[in-house]
């Protein structure tokens, strides 16, 4: 156990550094997750919540689907992308292997059906207390989506962290499509998964730590956040 | 529903990913061992102050290395697995194969030594008697170069461990790096190539059993991908890398990489 004591101190000593090569990794990792939770965002919460308020034929077998595509493995995922961008895939045209957009893509597919299952379900349960007052204001679907996912957009705050942490924290896709090149698409989780390679299992562990304070860090920026608007629709 | 949101996603992003594509730089597929031992941290520099050509490396087993270059996924091509490499090149991927540089193939294992195989040179015959003792061992069993080694080394011993896959055979099908601290943790006995052991951090009580054997040669290629297979190929910067790779000043460059006052990588490109 003494590696994590080791690890700790190169922890405080890494971060007080000001390391640019850490810099440069944390601000990628940050970039291609909170990106990708964006983009994630933009497709999931609607799907989420037009699933909510439909009723149609299968309905049930798609959300067996869809929770069960938040089991999505990464190292699938990656291979999936990979194999679309290669440049002997469908999509190699692009050029895009390699690169912090694919590794956006990659982690788009893995999160974007984690928030619409979520938002699925928070919306569905917001959807049913208010049903009858939505039908006597005879609002349009919409309409409708627009009023639950704004009178939701809290709880969703904490689908979408949840998507965060899963981007932010997956080795398996980003290393298969970025290809952990130095400078340029190495993220915390590639780091840390060359350090352990290496054998400097404390400084891969220490790695770790600050990933782990940078979701620290996410999370209280989007609390605060909420906490103000919660203040401000007070006074 | 895949295709289209990745499509999509892929065209909404091209404008973002091609702003940002450099002018002239390189990608290398290169074995693990070149990289994680930080011979390109120190080779690199030097070749882009010299050529302004920025090169890229992705650093997977060599087996992988080739895959992803037969699937025009990088412009060089820099592994240790001769026949395989020879094979990419007869199939058309590669222009060319040089000898680059090489080391050696040590096999480690934990200072009570189980299988008594310490301070021996006969590759083959410490393997006999590691399988006869049954003491364990931890195979890459990940289709790299040094996989494709150990294997042929087995075959020469006449031994099938696989057989025993499970037993004292430990197939981690993992990475060099990963492998040591499997095989470290569970006590095994591991062959590595000498640089990454020399730079591997977590040795604990390991140090080297088995060295010395003529057949535990390691050496090293690099081949510029063929253009004619693949037109992405940057024909031009990866020629430039690949000869000045074995010009007397990369020869000379890969001869001064030292790790602990120990050379890791010894430069024979044919010619020098």
């Amino acid at each position: 156990m003494q590696s994590i004591g080791d690890a700790l101190g190169l922890a405080v000593a890494l971060v007080l550094s000001g390391d640019p090569d850490l810099l440069e990794i944390v601000l990628l990792s940050l970039r291609v997750s909170l990106s990708a939770t964006v983009i994630a965002c933009l497709i999931g919460l609607p799907v989420g919540a037009l699933v909510a308020i439909g009723r149609f034929r299968g309905r049930n077998a798609l959300l067996v689907f869809m929770n069960a595509l938040m089991g999505l493995p990464p190292v699938v995922v990656g291979l999936l992308v990979y194999l679309h961008l290669s440049r002997s895939g469908p999509l190699g045209f692009l050029g895009l292997l390699y690169t912090p957009t694919a590794m956006i893509i990659a982690q788009v597919i893995l999160i974007a059906p984690i928030i619409a299952a979520l938002s699925r379900q928070v919306l569905e349960d917001l959807h049913t207390e208010y049903a009858d007052q939505f039908r006597s204001l005879c609002l349009s679907r919409v309409q409708t989506v627009q009023a639950l996912l704004w009178d939701a957009r809290y709880s969703l705050l904490t689908v979408g962290l949840a998507g965060f942490g899963r981007a932010v924290a997956e080795v398996g896709a980003v290393i298969i499509v970025g290809g952990n090149i130095d400078h340029l698409t190495r993220v915390m989780t590639t780091a840390i998964a060359l350090e352990t390679s290496k054998g400097e299992l404390a400084l891969a562990l220490a790695l770790g730590m600050i990933l782990l304070i940078i979701a620290l860090g996410v999370n209280a920026a989007v609390q605060s956040v909420r906490m103000t608007a919660a203040r401000q629709a007070y006074v | 529903m895949f295709a289209r949101t990745l499509g999509a996603t892929a065209l909404a992003l091209t404008l973002a990913g091609a702003a940002s594509a450099q002018e002239q730089s390189i990608l290398v597929q290169s074995t693990t061992s070149t990289a994680n031992s930080g011979l390109y941290d120190y080779l690199l520099p030097i070749f882009q102050d010299k050529t302004g050509v920025q090169v890229n490396v992705v650093a997977v087993g060599t087996g992988q290395a080739i895959k992803n270059a037969e699937n025009c996924d990088g412009d060089v091509l820099l592994v240790h697995a001769k026949p395989s490499e020879e094979k990419f090149v007869a199939a058309g991927f590669g222009t060319e194969r040089t000898d680059l540089m090489y080391n050696d193939f040590v096999i480690v294992g934990p200072a009570a030594d189980p299988a008594g195989v310490g301070g021996m040179s006969d590759v083959q015959g410490a393997l006999s008697q590691i399988a006869e003792k049954g003491a364990m061992f931890a195979s890459r069993a990940d289709d790299s170069g040094t996989h494709k080694k150990e294997m042929a080394l087995w075959a020469d011993s006449s031994v099938d461990p696989t057989s025993a896959s499970g037993g004292w055979y430990r197939e981690t099908g993992s990475g060099m790096g990963a492998t040591l601290n499997a095989g470290i943790g569970m006590g095994a006995y591991v062959m590595t190539d000498r640089a990454t052991w020399i730079s591997f951090a977590n040795k604990q009580d390991y140090q080297i059993a088995v060295q010395g054997d003529e057949d535990m040669f390691n050496q090293y290629g690099v081949i510029p991908v063929n253009s004619e297979k693949c037109p992405s190929v940057n024909v031009d910067a990866a020629r430039t890398f690949a000869d000045w790779l074995v010009s007397d000043e990369g020869q000379e460059a890969i001869a001064g990489f030292k790790v602990a006052d120990q050379q890791l990588f010894f430069p024979n490109a044919p010619g020098n």
